[in-house]
C-alpha cells in the first residue's frame, strides 16, 4: 500500500522536498474520499483542513442569488484544495463541491502550522510553494477577467 | 461549368445557403452552394470574403472542408455578420476566394497532434481535427484543447460530445464560468494544455482564439516543451482585399491575408512583442 509520504513525492507542490520534510508533512495527513454532490467543505465553515486531489475533479463554488451556485474553477488530481487554513480567521471562503467521485489526502491544518511554527525553514518551504500555487490561480483568474471570448474579445 | 481557377478573386460569386444550423445564441453555420456553378476547392485554415449586399464583406475561415459545399461558422458580432446569420435556406450572398495559406497539417504526420481552440476558434480549426480523425493511422495521439465563456457559448456541442466518446482523441473542454449543474471543467485553456497527454518532442500544435489566449496557450505548450517551430497560429487582422494589395491586414512586413493567416510561432515571436502592430 502507498504511502502518504510516497503519495507527496509524486504531486508538482513537493517537488524536490527532502524525505524528512515530507515525512513530517505526510503524518498531518490522512485518506479520505468523496461521492459525487459531497462537499469537502462549505463555505464559512472552520478552515481546519485542506486537500490533495488523487484522482477526480473538485468544483469550487460560490452560492450567488438569484443565479444559485456558480463554480469559480475546477480542480483535478495532483491539486491542491484550500489554503484558508493558512490564514487567519480560518474560515472557508468558498464551497467545494466532488464532481466526479473524488480520493483525495486531508490535511490537518492545525497539525501543519504547528511543525512550522517548530521548524521556520519549513513553514517558509511550505509557504512558498502555497504561493506559488496561488500566483498561478491569480494569473489564471486574470486572464479570465478579461472575457476574452466576449465580443471584445 | 467554371472551375475553381475561373472564379475571380476581385468579384464576389453568388452563392446560395443550403443549410444554416444555430450553433449558439449568436453563431451558425452556414452550407453554402454556388449559385452559377462555380467551385471553391477549400484547405484547411484558409477562408473566403463573404459579401452581403448593400451591407460590406467580411473574411471567414471554413469550418469544414468537403468537395461539396462551402461550410463556414460565422458568430454575429457587426453589421456584416449579423446580416449573414440572418440569412435562411435559399438565401444568397457572395463569396471571394479561397484566399490564405493552409495548417500544415501533412506535416504532422507521425507525431503527435494538438489542437487548441478558443471560442470562435474551433471553427478554423475544425478542419484540422476533422482530417486527423479520417487519417487517423497516420498520427500519434491527437488532442483538442476548447475553451469557451460558458457552457452555452460552446461550438458543435453535439459534435463534442460524439468526439468525447472517442477512445483514440483526447477532448478536454474548459469554460470560463458555469453554473453549478455544469459538469466539466471551469478554467483557462492553458491548464488543459499543461494536462493534456501528448509527446511535446513529437507535438505539433495548432493554435486559433483570441490573441490574448494564444499567448497564454503558447506559454503553455512551450513550457511542455513543444518546439516554437512546430507551434501554428491563426492570426486574425482587419483584412479587406484578401490579395495583399490594401495592406489593412499587415503585420509588421508580413500581410495576414496573403501571407497568413497560419503563422509558425517562431516566425510570428517578434511581431507579436510589439504593441503597436
Amino acid at each position: 500500500m502507498e504511502t502518504i509520504a510516497g503519495i507527496l513525492s509524486g504531486v508538482p507542490l513537493f517537488d524536490g522536498l527532502d524525505e524528512s520534510r515530507l515525512e513530517l508533512i505526510a503524518g498531518c495527513g490522512s485518506n479520505c474520499g468523496f461521492d459525487v454532490d459531497e462537499y469537502l467543505f462549505r463555505e464559512g465553515e472552520p478552515a481546519a483542513t485542506f486537500f490533495l486531489i488523487r484522482r477526480g475533479d473538485v468544483a469550487l463554488e460560490l452560492f450567488a442569488p438569484p443565479r444559485g451556485a456558480v463554480t469559480i474553477e475546477t480542480l483535478q488530481a495532483g491539486e491542491v484544495v484550500g489554503w484558508s487554513w493558512l490564514f487567519a480567521p480560518y474560515t472557508w471562503h468558498f464551497d467545494a463541491r466532488a464532481v466526479s467521485p473524488v480520493r483525495a489526502v486531508a490535511f490537518d491544518g492545525g497539525c501543519l502550522r504547528g511543525k512550522c511554527g517548530d521548524d521556520p525553514a519549513l513553514g517558509y518551504d511550505l509557504m512558498s510553494r502555497f504561493a506559488q500555487v496561488m500566483i498561478e490561480r491569480l494569473q489564471m483568474t486574470r486572464l479570465r477577467l478579461l472575457d476574452v471570448y466576449g465580443n471584445g474579445g | 461549368m467554371a472551375t475553381a481557377a475561373e472564379l475571380s478573386p476581385m468579384t464576389p460569386a453568388p452563392f446560395r445557403v443550403v443549410s444554416r444550423r444555430r450553433e449558439t445564441s449568436d453563431t451558425f453555420t452556414f452550407e453554402l452552394e454556388p449559385a452559377g456553378g462555380a467551385a471553391v476547392r477549400p484547405r484547411p485554415g484558409q477562408f473566403t470574403m463573404l459579401y452581403v449586399l448593400g451591407v460590406g464583406e467580411v473574411p471567414i475561415s471554413f469550418s469544414g472542408v468537403t468537395d461539396g459545399p462551402l461550410v463556414h461558422t460565422v458568430r454575429a458580432v457587426g453589421a456584416v455578420t449579423e446580416a449573414i446569420c440572418a440569412l435562411e435556406p435559399g438565401g444568397v450572398l457572395g463569396v471571394r476566394g479561397p484566399f490564405g495559406n493552409c495548417w500544415p497539417i501533412e506535416e504532422a504526420a507521425g507525431g503527435d497532434v494538438v489542437v487548441v481552440a478558443g471560442g470562435i476558434g474551433l471553427a478554423p480549426l475544425r478542419p484540422v481535427l476533422q482530417h486527423a480523425l479520417a487519417n487517423r493511422s497516420r498520427y500519434g495521439d491527437v488532442v483538442l484543447d476548447y475553451g469557451g465563456r460558458t457552457p452555452q457559448d460552446l461550438l458543435f456541442r453535439e459534435e463534442l460530445a460524439q468526439l468525447g466518446r472517442r477512445t483514440d482523441l483526447q477532448v478536454d473542454v474548459t469554460v470560463d464560468t458555469a453554473a453549478g449543474d455544469w459538469r466539466g471543467r471551469v478554467g483557462v485553456v492553458p491548464k488543459l494544455v499543461a494536462d493534456a497527454r501528448f509527446d511535446p518532442a513529437a507535438a505539433t500544435a495548432f493554435v486559433c482564439g483570441p490573441e490574448i489566449m494564444m499567448r497564454f496557450t503558447v506559454e503553455a505548450l512551450l513550457e511542455r516543451g513543444v518546439a516554437p517551430e512546430r507551434i501554428h497560429l491563426s492570426m486574425e487582422r482587419n483584412m479587406q482585399c484578401g490579395l495583399g494589395h490594401c495592406g489593412h491586414c499587415q503585420l509588421g512586413p508580413t500581410l495576414i491575408c496573403r501571407d497568413g493567416p497560419v503563422y509558425r510561432y517562431d516566425e510570428l515571436e517578434p511581431l507579436l512583442e510589439v504593441r503597436e502592430l
